[in-house]
């Protein structure tokens, strides 16, 4: 039984990496950019989620669409403001332009609400538990998992059968191209981050979910955790992410358990060599792309 | 003949000279006149300094964007602590210690040595395989090696007393000592950027297949490169552990990467100069915002505690320099003399041949 259990909450962690890992997949497909402004963004949902909870009569459910809401103002802002601006300039200049942006919202977090951490308002939804065929399980995790995958359903249909999709996946295979067959490369790049947003905002729900509370840095474990996975499954596409994902959460069990007790606080250094190895001697990761080639501006 | 020679010469060395006197006039007049705030600003300038300049060796030269140097400063600031103090108060200060380390005591100079050493001999151990990978590949495996040294000083109870302060190291990085050292180091980076592996190394920046195609041998280049500015950080890091005497590990993590970063790039990473003047304007920027933020604290302005308006108003700095002038304040230039406009001697290295890119 509680292997069963164990398998449930390692799905539902699975899930939400691979969520996170596909909202920063979605840039780097068409800018070739780690957007290390992407924690942040799950921070500033995580804050929505306490201001609006604690200072509003709202139901719950609307508090989390004003966060998820506001997470994707921010990312498209961060796009309009300073992304677009040096887009055309190096790969080096987008790199620390996300950095800067990233640095920018923490401190603007830390300026304007407090460095201490915030409780956030959970409905009791996140706390129950449900028996299923004998098995106790928490809400949580049949939350994650639901939404998790109505999520990846959603955007596969989105990337397969739009307009707006396929041109997505189109820039990600080629840029250049794709604006010389008339795709307007700011309104590609606009969509790639709201969507990120947006993902980021979900992920935002249940990751704060886990612990109830929100703090200026928060956004640092899932920006790191998504990075792994998406060096382990691959850059270019969803599939990719959604394999890093889940390889993530398999690989950081699997360390746990075959380091020895002694290495056991290296962990988070063992993945990150783990990721340095992949990009060494597999730089396309676990799911290669049909179609990948060097960056253009 | 021989005047003009003397001129051509000079001209070439010009930029060390434009930049120093500058540095070591504002050194003596700090040293005679200033309070002690001003003085410690200005030798954490200098040290900073010696890191940027590491940082810009390499990142400048060669284009990849270098998350590490700032784990590299952390090992030269930690190896060269641990040589520098005496086994008492490294008992104190790190309970757990090993006992060869223990015994470990040397004078102030050794220890910064050892720090530089060690930081080169490990991006000599690691680094060679991920000089093969460039753009966003260089980039994240470099920031992922940044991560991993995080780690290993955070854990590494033994060595570095985890987590927690490390303190009671002895104050020995002077002024005049930061000043000195961070004008040699700035001497070493031109003599780098002019010398035969230099040249190899931005010709690999400005166009890697034509490079290889001459018989660079790019990873190669890279490497030695590396090593060698990783050896500036970690003197860099000896210096800083021996200015501020307590850090924890954290002090070589996201933070102090975003302040050289915005040091380096707002100066213009492709010179010797545009570190040094990024480094300048940083500095400067930082200090007055810093002053206002303690002023409105102490005056209890606001009824809250103002933190963070000093990142905050550098990311925005950092943002709009990238925006409007990405190859920094010098653009790629460095400073120079040229003595005689109108000299028949109108040698080859001119400034325009610096504006690849």
């Amino acid at each position: 039984m509680v292997i069963y259990e164990f398998l449930i909450n390692a799905i539902s962690l699975g899930c939400l990496y691979a969520l996170m890992a596909l909202g920063l997949v979605i840039i780097y497909g068409i800018l070739k950019m780690v957007n290390f402004a992407y924690g942040e963004l799950i921070m500033f949902a995580g804050y929505m989620l306490y201001l609006v909870g604690s200072f509003t009569n709202l139901p719950w459910i609307l508090v989390a669409l004003a966060a998820v809401l506001g997470a994707v103002i921010v990312s498209y802002l961060t796009e309009i403001v300073a992304f677009r601006q040096v887009r055309t300039k190096s790969l080096t200049a987008l790199l620390i332009t996300s950095f800067a942006v990233s640095t920018l919202l923490q401190n603007a977090a830390l300026l304007t609400i407090s460095p201490r951490a915030k409780a956030v308002i959970l409905p009791p939804i996140f706390s129950t538990t449900v028996s299923v065929f004998g098995l106790n399980i928490a809400m949580r995790h049949i939350l994650t998992i639901g939404v998790s995958i109505a999520m990846f359903i959603g955007l596969t249909l989105l990337f397969r059968y739009t307009v707006l999709g396929i041109a997505l996946r189109a820039a990600a295979d080629n840029f250049r191209m794709t604006r010389m067959l008339g795709v307007p490369a700011d309104l590609v790049i606009s969509s790639a981050f709201i969507l990120s947003g947006m993902i980021a905002g979900v992920c935002a729900l249940f990751w704060i979910g886990r612990t109830a509370s929100v703090t200026p840095t928060i956004g640092l474990g899932p920006l790191l955790i998504a990075f792994i996975a998406t060096v382990i499954g691959g850059m270019s596409s969803l599939l990719g992410a959604a394999v890093g994902g889940f390889a993530y959460g398999l690989i950081f069990t699997m360390i746990g358990v075959l380091l020895p007790q002694v290495l056991l606080d290296y962990r988070e250094a063992f993945m990150f060599l783990i990721v340095m190895l992949i990009l060494i001697f597999r730089p396309e990761g676990l799911v290669r792309a049909k179609h990948t080639q060097e960056r253009v501006g | 003949m021989n005047a003009a020679r003397f001129l051509n010469r000079l001209s070439s060395y010009s930029t060390l000279i434009i930049l120093a006197v500058p540095l070591l006039v504002v050194t003596a007049l700090t040293d005679l006149l200033a309070n002690y705030l001003v003085l410690r600003i200005l030798t954490a300038f200098f040290v900073s300094l010696i890191v940027v300049l590491g940082m810009q060796l390499f990142m400048g030269n060669s284009g990849i964007l270098a998350w590490a140097h700032v784990g590299f400063m952390g090992i030269g600031a930690y190896v060269s602590a641990l040589c520098s103090m005496t086994p008492t108060m490294k008992k104190i200060a790190i309970p757990q210690v090993y006992p060869f380390l223990l015994q470990l005591h040397m004078p102030f100079w050794a220890a910064i040595l050892m720090g530089a050493l060690l930081a080169a001999v490990i991006a000599a151990l690691v680094s060679y395989p991920l000089m093969r990978l460039s753009d966003a590949a260089g980039a994240i495996s470099s920031f992922a090696l940044l991560i991993i040294i995080n780690s290993v000083l955070v854990h590494w109870d033994r060595v570095t007393n985890g987590p927690r302060t490390l303190f009671g190291i002895d104050e020995r990085t002077t002024i005049w000592i930061a000043a000195a050292c961070a004008i040699l180091v700035m001497i070493l980076a031109y003599i780098f950027k002019e010398s035969s592996l230099g040249l190899r190394l931005r010709a690999s920046r400005a166009d890697a297949y034509a490079a290889s195609a001459v018989g660079i041998n790019i990873p190669l280049v890279r490497y030695f490169s590396f090593i060698i500015s990783a050896a500036i950080a970690g003197f860099g890091g000896g210096l800083y552990a021996h200015y501020i005497t307590s850090f924890t590990p954290n002090a070589f993590y996201l933070v102090e990467t975003f302040n050289v970063l915005a040091m380096l790039v707002v100066g213009g990473t492709l010179g010797i100069s545009g570190a040094v003047v990024g480094a300048a304007v940083v500095t400067i920027a930082r200090e007055g915002v810093r002053a206002l933020e303690n002023s409105l604290n102490l005056n209890h302005v606001f009824p809250f505690d103002v933190i963070g308006l000093t990142e905050v108003f550098l990311a925005t700095i950092l943002i709009i320099s990238l925006i409007l002038r990405p190859e920094g304040i010098m653009g790629g230039r460095e400073f120079r003399w040229h003595p005689k406009k109108a000299g028949k001697e109108a040698g080859p290295e001119t400034p325009a041949a610096e504006q690849e890119q």
